[in-house]
């Protein structure tokens, strides 16, 4: 470290002279040299971004919360009247967080097992692992609209190719899509290809624990199910923890498949959370009603996710710390 | 490993355990392969799709293989709405904000990674909480701020933010990542040589950083492609439609027109998927980024 050091400590030492000029620079040439105006000049792009299209559309959209807006005409100042609404008489409300919570809590739930599950098989000398690796990963970024749109065939139930399949081993497919019971475990399904990240991640994090403690536990004569729940796991929560946070975040957000796919139906079966609020806002213009459930919608991801922390903090096992 | 070392065991009960190991492994491939299956198959059945004929389409049993493979999807796919021009369209979107997230995402992870100033920790505070905003929260007013503007309908409020680093968190913490693992004193010899800060980010910082550029180059490509939500609410016109909107647009106009469809697809998808083959290593050390800091 100290042989790497020298040189730099020889080059401030040889550092150019005191200015020529004897007087002393104004204050607005010292702040204009200082490193702190220059970090302030890198962020001009970003902060003009933060404050313009961020924070003050947040604001606006939290003012046009508690007013009557339509979007054109100028707001009406209301109250509270949109949450009492949304809270008391409004039947989509209720419902279409129910079934936000079943989405995300599934996908979440299935989504982060799988993945752990095929990371945890990809961590092996496995011969053929990096093609699995791609195989897992490609649908998580080659994905969107075209391919909702192809999952919609498969899930046709009459000429669809997965009721075909199931047919084939002998069981009788649902309706899928038009179906109340099935469409969502239909959305939820679809989105289990869709872990590829979740599992690189965990991956990762698989590569990051250290052989010698999988090697005490062998030589301790542990199966591979308890090297799996007394070592892997443990030392694995962090990144366990990160990729529920994460997936929580997202599956809330769920807007864009049952778009494509249901439009929120057969009879709302799908009309979750961003399909309401996407109608509300630009179908219905009610954007004063809209903003209100927008930041509704954001504090429960923010208080979720706190809450997931919270529970996690004495369960989750940080190495070396 | 060599203090602990078993005592050395004849060639054949090495090779022997060897091959137990790898015999012990292959009930894994059971479970592997059914998953690749299912992973896969949306790819096979919408290039099988793209080229059959609409009696193939119909056919029950489902035809894997189609029989010949004609080109009439697409060309139908061209013909019931401008799919060429929303190839174009999703293009020039792409490459903008991906030009925007590059000029806007490195100026600031530089400064977050080399500059000291008051109120830095508190800044990268509020760049990595901007990541859990959900999009609806900001769109609904940005769709009034971009009407008074008048920006509706145009490419602007799907590029311009991304100039101003809108969305662009990840890729900052990932950049800062990338620049903190330069030597500093690289930048100190620079400056000593009389180069300014903007040098030094410009001829120092970005060439060494081409990894990391890339992943971010690829990641806001893709996410620009891919990206429903933004053109869905802010184009009208369907000639000015990117590929996603239009390929929502075309369903909606021939909803049982599979075999066209799923041309469409291809071509939307196609771009992504070749870039993913390609560059798979980047979007691998891009993701496994993210959760190493959780």
């Amino acid at each position: 470290m100290n042989a790497l050091h020298t040189p730099t400590t020889r080059a401030r030492e040889a550092a150019p002279p005191a200015p020529r000029r004897a007087e002393r620079p104004s204050r607005w040439q010292r702040f204009r040299r200082s490193e702190s105006a220059a970090f302030y000049l890198f962020l001009v792009p970003w902060i003009v971004g933060l404050v313009g299209l961020t924070l003050a559309p947040m604001l606006f959209s939290l003012y046009a919360g508690f007013t009557r807006w339509d979007g054109v005409h100028s707001p009406e100042w209301i109250g509270l009247a949109n949450f009492r609404v949304m809270f008391g008489s409004d039947p989509d409300f209720w419902p279409s967080f129910g079934r936000t919570f079943y989405y995300a809590g599934a996908r979440v739930t299935l989504g982060v097992l799988m993945a752990l599950a095929l990371a945890a098989i990809l961590n092996t000398r496995l011969p053929g692992r990096t093609f699995f690796r791609t195989v897992f990963f490609l649908p998580a970024i080659v994905t969107g609209v075209p391919m909702f749109v192809v999952w919609s065939w498969m899930f046709d139930p009459s000429g669809g190719i997965l009721n075909y399949l199931l047919d084939k081993v002998g069981i009788a497919g649902p309706a899928w899509l038009g179906s109340t019971t099935w469409s969502m475990p239909a959305l939820i399904l679809m989105s289990l290809t869709a872990t590829g990240g979740t599992m690189i991640i965990f991956l990762a994090g698989l590569q990051g624990i250290p052989v010698e403690l999988r090697e005490a536990a062998i030589v301790d004569g542990a199966g591979w199910w308890h090297r799996f729940r007394a070592v892997t796991v443990p030392l694995l929560s962090p990144v366990i923890l990160f990729n529920v946070v994460m997936g929580l975040i997202t599956s809330l957000q769920v807007f864009a498949e049952p778009f494509v796919m249901t439009q929120g139906g057969p009879e709302r079966s799908t009309y979750v959370f961003g399909m309401y609020l996407y109608n509300e806002a630009f179908w219905y213009s009610n954007v004063g009603y809209a903003s209100a459930l927008a930041w509704v919608q954001f504090l429960v991801i923010v208080a979720l996710t706190v809450l997931v922390l919270r529970f996690a903090r004495r369960r989750v096992h940080y190495m070396g710390s | 490993m060599t203090a602990t070392a078993p005592a050395p065991r004849s060639r054949t009960t090495l090779r022997l355990s060897l091959t137990r190991g790898r015999i012990a492994l292959v009930p894994l491939y059971v479970p592997l392969c059914i998953a690749a299956f299912f992973f896969i198959l949306p790819f096979v059945w919408m290039l099988s799709g793209a080229f059959k004929e609409p009696s193939e389409i119909a056919a029950y049993p489902p035809q894997f293989i189609p029989d010949g493979l004609g080109t009439g999807n697409f060309t139908e796919a061209a013909a019931g709405v401008s799919l060429w021009r929303y190839l174009g369209n999703s293009v020039l979107v792409a490459v903008v904000s991906t030009v925007g997230t590059l000029f806007c995402s490195t100026l600031t992870a530089f400064a977050f990674a080399y500059l000291r100033a008051p109120g830095r920790n508190l800044l990268f505070g509020l760049v990595l909480s901007t990541m859990m905003l959900p999009p609806f929260i900001i769109l609904i007013p940005s769709y009034s701020l971009y009407q008074w503007l008048g920006w509706l309908d145009t490419y602007l409020p799907l590029t311009v933010p991304h100039f101003l680093g809108v969305g662009c968190a990840f890729y900052i913490f990932l950049l800062r990542q990338f620049f903190l693992g330069i030597p500093r004193e690289l930048f100190e010899a620079a400056r000593i040589d009389g180069a300014g800060r903007l040098r030094q980010y410009w001829q120092i910082a970005l060439p060494l950083a081409k990894p990391a550029l890339v992943t971010v180059t690829l990641f806001q490509f893709v996410a620009s492609w891919n990206d429903f939500f933004g053109p869905l609410i802010f184009l009208t016109d369907s000639s000015k439609f990117t590929l996603p909107v239009g390929i929502r647009f075309f369903q909606g106009l021939y909803t049982t027109d599979y075999g066209a469809l799923m041309a469409a697809s291809c071509v939307s998808v196609l771009p992504v998927l070749l870039l993913f083959l390609v560059a798979q290593r980047f979007f691998v050390q891009g993701i496994a980024t993210t959760g190493g800091k959780g």
